[in-house]
């Protein structure tokens, strides 16, 4: 195996811990309701890429230690997978919630949704 | 400094830009827009470390079906303009500051780690193709991914429900 065909698994982690924490400030900045939710599907991917990152440093740990199968690995894509699957279904039941809001109070302003203040 | 290197750092700059400009646009459509780039970006990410079924995956049902249904839902409740109220200075900067707070965190946790000698697979190795994933999937992950299928079918029943008028 050459050296060339590796990339250090920090560099990945970093990348995904940026990801993440601009999903984090956009939830925490933003008041529009669809916004927060794509900052959602923002940090879901940014671990999305850390799984598949790490499931290919595991796959190349199994083939140093002489593990000839081939499989290491699978399941960190196979999660991304149903991660991928858990979202789709958790934005079309999200998407009709803010919807149904937009009908009762005409606004995706979430700084409306304070009755559970009083 | 060879080619998978330059596109990594490429696919990484556009993954970060595009991610702050999708929390700094002021018109939603904008974001959306933004987030599509993002998407891509990552997809480019998991052709670099060779799997292909995520990164057509990714494709498919991220940059095209979900942010289809965003910008769908955005025209239908015409957000596409710019006066999207803003919350006031001190509460922005406060998020920035707990975000900036845990991205520290997140670092200081990456320095302890004993990770200097791990590395990813990039451009090699095929536990990523969809010969490997499938024949995983329909083994030893079957139940789960009949499961998923209940699932769609209870979310779809679910947003016509929340959707309905009364």
């Amino acid at each position: 195996m050459e050296k060339k065909n590796n990339m250090p698994i920090n560099n990945y982690i970093l990348l995904s811990i940026a990801l993440f924490c601009i999903g984090i400030v956009g939830v925490l900045t933003r008041r529009n309701a669809i916004i927060i939710f794509m900052c959602i599907e923002l940090m879901l991917n940014a671990v999305n890429l850390l799984l598949v990152a790490f499931s290919k440093m595991h796959a190349r740990a199994a083939l140093l230690a002489g593990d000839v199968s081939g499989s290491a690995g699978t399941d960190g894509q196979l999660f991304v997978f149903f991660i991928m699957v858990v979202a789709a279904a958790e934005v079309s039941v999200g998407l009709a919630i803010i919807v149904m809001m937009y009908r009762n109070i005409h606004s995706v302003d979430v700084n409306f949704l304070n009755r559970l203040k009083h | 400094m060879n080619i998978i290197q330059i596109l990594f750092w490429f696919l990484s700059v556009v993954a970060i830009f595009s991610a702050l400009m999708v929390i700094t646009s002021k018109n939603p459509v904008y974001s959306v827009l933004w987030l599509i780039v993002t998407f891509f970006a990552i997809s480019g990410h998991y052709i670099l470390l060779n799997a292909q079924f995520l990164a057509i995956v990714n494709v498919i049902v991220y940059a095209g079906a979900i942010m289809v249904l965003f910008l769908f839902v955005i025209m239908l409740m015409n957000l596409n303009k710019e006066t999207e109220p803003q919350k006031n200075r001190w509460l922005k900067m406060a998020g920035a500051v707990a975000g900036g707070c845990l991205l520290l965190v997140f670092v200081a946790a990456l320095k302890g780690a004993d990770l200097k000698d791990q590395e990813a697979m990039v451009n090699e190795g095929d536990i990523g193709l969809i010969k490997n994933l499938g024949k995983e999937l329909f083994t030893t992950y079957v139940v789960p991914f009949e499961i998923s299928s209940i699932l769609f079918l209870s979310a779809m029943v679910g947003a016509v429900v929340i959707g309905k008028k009364e």
